[in-house]
């Protein structure tokens, strides 16, 4: 069993999206789980369907929206300040460095996070590294394992199958209570899923195949 | 926010000519545009709080889509397909431009004090 599981996303909204099933799984065992968010999400685009946010609004609003995530998959929460849009920009060893620190304090066994380069949005890949990177300057007999998450529609083809394969389909209630609670992103892929217990069966049955499984490569250093 | 009308917005425009004034302009199509669509491309620009004076102020447009320009001593800040603002924070005047989906595509935004860093 893990001792303590940390989650390193620079969103609000990719916990739920990314990993909330297998973050289900391992409160349901007990398993403390903190998530260190890197930013507020201050640059979405999504202002909420009908809209009800704006540029000035969106930072609180959705740190109300993940606060509200991290109580109903019933985690620590910890916001890192760096902006949206911005963390591919910073010195990378100092987020690295910060990131130790805090993983030090936490002494988790397992960190999971984006995998760099294959994760899209360039702060998921900017963060995911200074992750990785934190955990490679710790000393080796204090390492967690790291999972990172891959999101690039090629990656099974280059990165091969991933060798974690959560089958989160028991936790997708839950999963999507999470994701519904980041209101104010509605408007994009969430609009679809939205009322996801009103589709037909058929509708369901993607939904669940898209979220149901949640994947992670087990980084090797 | 509310649709733009042009006499609404041109009036808070107008207050904050040769005064010393933060400026925030934006437009973005998503970190996520050629991942959904191979085909499209991700762009996007933005400046929060340059610190600016302009002279002269002015919105334009059909009464659906606007745009609107600040002159400067030496250039100017323009912004294309708004169609909503709103005063936040009792001053700071917000433009955006929305897509059917309600999704952000321009902001232009003035106050004079700084917008939240």
């Amino acid at each position: 069993m893990e001792k303590h599981v940390v989650v390193i996303y620079p969103h609000p909204d990719d916990e739920s999206f990314g990993a909330a099933g297998t973050i289900s799984k391992f409160r349901e065992e007990g398993v403390p789980v903190t998530y260190l968010c890197g930013t507020l999400g201050e640059m979405g685009r999504n202002m909420g369907s009908p809209t009800f946010a704006n540029r000035e609004t969106l930072p609180e609003i959705r740190k109300k929206e993940l606060i509200k995530a991290c109580e109903v998959l019933d985690i620590d929460l910890q916001m890192l300040g760096y902006r949206d849009k911005t963390v591919e920009y910073e010195d990378r060893n100092e987020v690295a460095k910060h990131l130790k620190g805090l993983l030090e304090k936490l002494d988790p066994s397992l960190v999971i996070t984006h995998y760099p380069e294959h994760a899209v949005h360039p702060d998921h890949n900017a963060l995911g590294a200074a992750a990785i990177e934190a955990v490679r300057l710790m000393d080796e007999g204090q390492r967690p394992v790291v999972w990172a998450q891959a999101i690039s529609r090629d990656y099974p083809e280059v990165l091969g199958t991933p060798d974690i394969i959560n089958d989160v389909r028991k936790y997708f209630d839950k999963k999507m209570e999470a994701i519904l609670c980041h209101d104010s992103q509605a408007g994009g892929i969430l609009g679809q899923i939205k009322n996801y217990q009103q589709m037909n069966s058929e509708d369901r049955d993607a939904v669940v195949e898209q979220f149901g499984t949640e994947r992670f490569y087990t980084w090797k250093y | 926010m509310k649709p733009i009308k042009i006499n609404e917005v041109q009036e808070k425009l107008d207050r904050f000519v040769n005064k010393k004034v933060y400026v925030h302009v934006e437009t973005t199509n998503g970190a996520y545009a050629s991942h959904f669509n191979d085909k499209a491309y991700n762009v996007g620009a933005y400046v929060r709080n340059a610190n600016v004076t302009f002279s002269q102020a002015k919105i334009v447009g059909d009464g659906k889509v606007f745009r609107a320009g600040l002159k400067m001593e030496m250039g100017w800040i323009y912004a294309e397909g708004l169609t909503d603002w709103i005063i936040e924070d009792e001053a700071k005047l917000l433009l955006a431009g929305h897509d059917r989906e309600g999704r952000l595509m321009v902001a232009l935004q003035i106050s004079e004090t700084p917008f939240h860093y």
